[in-house]
């Protein structure tokens, strides 16, 4: 893709770095939230990496790189969304089991992906929720400017 | 027990930073160290000598008490989320603050009030 | 090596580090040395059979050094040295100090290092690949069994994250319309 803003984050070199480890990071991120049930880690680990690999973006090509790309609204909403989709979640369970945030799937067989019921969704859920929170915290805390009010 | 001891020394540094130092930025970082001791508290008394990690292996017919106890993990798992949480609202308060003041110094933040 | 003599070594390392960062005068190095601490604990939780702990804490702790120097190395990176009351100082050492001697006598009391009292973790572990199908117990215990502490989690998170950005924001919207 076109870069607008090529004057501003960090050298050639370390643009073309980023340019091949960013997605390897994004990628490790999801694999750890997807095997959340069956090795260490989980939605929030497998979140900061994802937010991690968006930050190493922001550090190498500027904030106003990412900013062209990704909405920043978007991103705020879709952090509240996946707040409530955890709490809907709990409502279906209230609805097909009797208890809130009970486990309305089935458990499927041990050891393989699909198993252990509602907890990958549950784990994509907080994920996003986690990633987008802390990313959206540190633009800010990065692009603050003491002078506007 | 000198585990014990060294993990509540920690906590020790940590608050002789909260109450001894003038500077914002030390203070946040001292209640940091305190949330490290309490983490690694919680975990050492959860450790059994010789166990395994929680995580069961197809094939592998482990029992119960010979695996390390996953309450207090999962608890610190919480602890230890919710604590960059408070880092970065202590972080936004005191750039607040030094907009205000120009200064991190707390005492001179008393004296420029008004 | 047993796991004590590692955990002696890296609890003497942290205990190093956190006096250092806290008398060191310059604030990146400051916030360097806090990172390295964070890291230590990380490698304490491997050794004590906590390997989501670890992952967890490697993780975090680089994203809240890199928040801590984004948010403070710009505006507070030369050397400041700001003055210290000797007695003030001396007076919290000697206080810390006698909470030290007495909780030797507290801690005197827990159980040994190494052999837990363990009655509702016996459950989980014996019954949690059966009710739960996760392999991982930590997951089955945080998003199942106790998966009311989780949703509070993500309602503190979600607050502490909330309270970051209105306390950052530009001015409200009906004050800008004012002036």
């Amino acid at each position: 893709m076109q870069n607008n803003f090529p004057n501003e984050g960090m050298s050639v070199i370390v643009k073309t770095i980023t340019r091949f480890t960013v997605w390897l990071i994004f990628l490790y991120g999801l694999y750890i939230v997807i095997h959340g049930h069956l090795s260490p880690g989980g939605g929030f680990a497998g979140g900061v990496i994802v937010a991690l690999s968006y930050v190493h973006l922001t550090l190498a090509y500027g904030k106003n790189f990412v900013l062209d790309r990704i909405n920043k609204f978007a991103m705020n909403s879709l952090e509240a969304i996946a707040a409530i989709l955890i709490v809907l979640t709990g409502i279906v369970g209230l609805w097909l089991v009797g208890r809130f945030l009970a486990n309305f799937l089935g458990i499927g067989t041990l050891y393989t992906l699909l198993s252990a019921g509602y907890i990958p969704i549950l784990n994509i859920f907080i994920c996003v929720k986690v990633g987008m929170g802390l990313y959206l915290v540190f633009y800010y805390l990065a692009s603050f400017k003491p002078q506007e009010g | 027990m000198i585990l014990y001891i060294m993990c509540f020394f920690l906590f020790l540094v940590g608050i002789y930073g909260a109450i001894t130092k003038r500077d914002l930025i030390k203070i946040i970082l001292a209640i940091g160290i305190m949330g490290y001791s309490v983490n690694l508290f919680l975990v050492l008394l959860a450790y059994r000598s010789g166990a395994l990690i929680p995580i069961l292996v197809e094939g592998l017919n482990i029992p119960p008490n010979m695996m390390v106890d996953p309450i207090p993990q999962a608890l610190v798992l919480t602890s230890i989320v919710i604590e960059l949480g408070i880092t970065a609202l202590m972080a936004a308060l005191a750039i607040r603050i030094y907009q205000k003041y120009d200064t991190f110094d707390i005492t001179k933040i008393r004296r420029l009030q008004g | 090596m047993p796991v004590d003599i590692w955990l002696y070594f890296i609890l003497g390392f942290m205990i190093i580090g956190s006096i250092a960062s806290l008398e060191i005068k310059n604030i990146l190095s400051s916030i360097i040395t806090i990172g390295v601490v964070g890291l230590g604990l990380s490698l304490a939780f491997l050794f004590l059979g906590a390997p989501d702990l670890a992952l967890v804490q490697f993780v975090f702790e680089i994203l809240c050094v890199i928040i801590l120097i984004r948010a403070f190395a710009k505006r507070s990176i030369e050397v400041r040295a700001l003055r210290r009351d000797v007695p003030e100082t001396i007076v919290a050492i000697i206080i810390l100090l006698s909470i030290f001697v007495l909780s030797i006598f507290a801690l005197a009391d827990l159980p040994s290092f190494g052999k837990p009292i363990v009655r509702v973790a016996e459950r989980y572990l014996a019954n949690a690949g059966a009710e739960t199908g996760s392999q991982n117990i930590v997951t089955s215990v945080i998003l199942n069994y106790r998966i009311y502490d989780t949703l509070g989690e993500v309602t503190v998170l979600f607050t502490a994250i909330l309270g970051s950005f209105t306390v950052l924001r530009k001015l409200g919207r009906k004050k800008r319309h004012a002036e």
